[in-house]
């Protein structure tokens, strides 16, 4: 890491990115730290490279879906917003926000987001080409909060 | 009267590297001064640790840097999480290839290697500060009176001690050359060799300690380290004297290494041999082979790594026969990063930052020699050494190639995976109906 990274990310960005995501504080900046050090183009955005710069990303078989996950329709950059957007599908549920039935739009990391993104992950030209009963059934049986969380250090 | 005082600090300042530095690291002798430093040094530096605490509990907003990584990892094996021999495909397998995915993206083991150390505590050195807001008035002026001290007072005092030391090591050697092949020039080799290093080691603050030094690399063996910064020779030289193996540069490295050769036999390799890897190991193994000859010093990563953990040893080293004596070498970062980030600096400028460094305190431990085992191949032999300095050193062992600072990673990793998650799927019916069909025939 080293670089001086909190400096650069306004309180403001931080708070809408809290609003958002749902992550803490500490926890933004620290994840800033991170898009800083893999933004080796120094430009404000990741590209495809950056990412398959990672070692352990590079052997996953399954490493380019992930990375297209992290890139908007027909584009070649992401910055900070739709970095953090992305990760926030993975944050574990909190028990307070299980028995959430507010109209308001559910937060990124609900379970209903999670498979979501799962499947967006499998429709990979995006036009709902997998049968979408099937995909559910097999998917009720599995343990989405769990399998499709990490566990973020405060 | 202004000429006057000029000259009595110039008086001063010669009596002061003459006498006080240079003299007694000549000699391998200490006058203790660089020990009180260091003292002095570390009692600021508890200080500045208990002040910072104390100020990030008054100010919540400022991060804690995490020295485990930002996620906690659950760490189970593509089979625990898979789950075993189900012979059978579900889409929820994905799972886990996006959580490693995902775990990977937001804190991974490899790209931290190539960038310098995240410190628990800041040293006072604006460099090293991730975070810094300001805490309070006292630790600010100590910060600015760390600057004055380092850059004002040692730096010139180093610089000086650098110049002189280069200079003796390119005058000494360019002279001891002119003597005939004998033990006389032998051992004014090693003398010239050994008291620059010592003047350049004093010229970075170092202060090293051996341990073992029972396990000393012998005439004809092969001294392997781990690899930080280009300092690490100075580091090694300075208790022993080694063949040094390298790229042939031009310009000021270019004429120390042209009159080193001039002494002793070091292996210089011109760019274009570097690539033929058995021209390579032919030379190598030939100075070797010639028992008299000083022990080869090589640095199997191939690459600076940032010194918290070793990464994979090329296994070219350890096919050229004889003893290997495994060396590790930690540097203690309060004091200084020694890393050299070459992607971000050029060596000018690493030493410039290494000169305003506090100063360099390293321990060296020299491990039990180490010899290829019968029906072990060089790889496996490379692991072995790797995993036993690193052990020693306190460093984390990793399997992955320094080389990915620059380059990709293989394809067959991936296919590995790959392998291994078929497996899974495919199930042990696979394997156990094939194997059946050759036992018939």
């Amino acid at each position: 890491m080293g670089s001086r990274a909190s400096t650069l990310l306004r309180e403001e960005e931080i708070e809408e990115i809290k609003k958002e995501t749902g992550f803490s504080h500490s926890q933004i900046t620290r994840l800033y730290s991170r898009f800083t050090s893999l933004d080796k183009g120094e430009n404000g955005t990741l590209s495809r490279e950056d990412f398959q710069r990672i070692p352990e990303l590079a052997i996953n078989p399954l490493g380019d879906r992930i990375i297209n996950a992290f890139f908007p329709e027909g584009e070649d950059q992401v910055n900070f917003r739709g970095f953090m957007r992305t990760l926030a599908h993975f944050r574990p549920i909190e028990d307070n926000e299980k028995n959430k039935n507010s109209s308001a739009s559910e937060p990124l990391n609900s379970r209903t987001n999670k498979l979501l993104f799962a499947f967006r992950l499998y429709d990979l030209d995006r036009d709902d080409k997998i049968s979408r009963d099937e995909l559910l059934q097999v998917l009720e049986k599995v343990d989405v909060e769990q399998k499709m969380s990490i566990r973020f250090l405060h | 009267a202004e000429g006057a005082v000029a000259g009595a600090v110039f008086q001063v300042w010669v009596f002061v590297v003459l006498f006080l530095i240079m003299l007694p690291a000549m000699f391998g002798l200490s006058l203790g001064v660089t020990g009180v430093y260091i003292q002095v040094l570390v009692k600021i530096l508890e200080w500045a640790t208990v002040r910072i605490q104390r100020g990030r509990m008054e100010q919540p907003s400022v991060p804690v840097p995490l020295p485990n990584g930002i996620i906690e990892r659950a760490g189970g094996s593509m089979e625990e999480e898979i789950g075993e021999l189900r012979n059978s495909f579900a889409l929820s397998d994905a799972f886990y290839f996006y959580k490693k995915g995902l775990e990977s993206i937001v804190d991974d083991q490899v790209t931290q290697r190539f960038s310098s150390e995240e410190l628990a505590s800041w040293n006072l050195l604006t460099r090293t500060n991730q975070n810094f807001r300001y805490i309070s008035l006292r630790l600010t002026i100590i910060w600015v009176l760390g600057v004055f001290v380092r850059y004002c007072i040692l730096f010139p005092l180093r610089i000086t001690l650098a110049i002189i030391g280069l200079s003796w090591l390119v005058i000494g050697t360019t002279l001891v050359g002119f003597l005939p092949e004998n033990s006389v020039k032998t051992w004014l080799s090693e003398l010239v060799h050994l008291t620059c290093y010592r003047i350049c080691a004093r010229g970075l603050s170092a202060t090293i300690r051996y341990y073992n030094k029972e396990n000393k690399p012998q005439k004809g063996g092969i001294c392997v380290a781990n690899h930080t910064t280009p300092i690490d020779v100075v580091i090694l030289a300075n208790d022993g004297c080694y063949a040094m193996v390298g790229q042939i540069h031009g310009g000021l490295m270019g004429v120390i290494q042209r009159s080193m050769v001039r002494s002793c036999p070091h292996v210089w390799f011109e760019r274009s041999e570097m690539k033929d890897r058995h021209a390579v190991t032919s030379r190598l193994r030939a100075h070797v082979a010639a028992k008299t000859k000083l022990p080869i010093l090589i640095f199997p990563e191939g690459t600076c790594i940032n010194n918290t953990s070793v990464m994979m040893f090329k296994k070219g080293s350890f096919e050229i026969g004889g003893t290997i004596y495994p060396v590790a070498i930690k540097y203690d970062p309060r004091f200084g990063d020694a890393f050299w980030n070459s992607g971000k600096y050029n060596m000018v400028s690493y030493l410039l930052r290494m000169m305003t460094s506090w100063a360099i305190v390293v321990n060296v431990w020299y491990l039990p020699p180490m010899t290829l085992q019968d029906g072990e191949d060089a790889a496996h032999f490379a692991s072995r050494v790797k995993s036993a300095i690193a052990h020693q050193g306190g460093l984390l062992d990793l399997d992955w190639d320094g080389g990915l600072k620059r380059g990709k990673v293989k394809d067959s990793f991936k296919e590995e995976q790959q392998k291994m998650y078929s497996s899974i799927i495919v199930g042990q019916n696979g394997i156990s109906s094939c194997s059946q069909s050759t036992k018939v025939e």
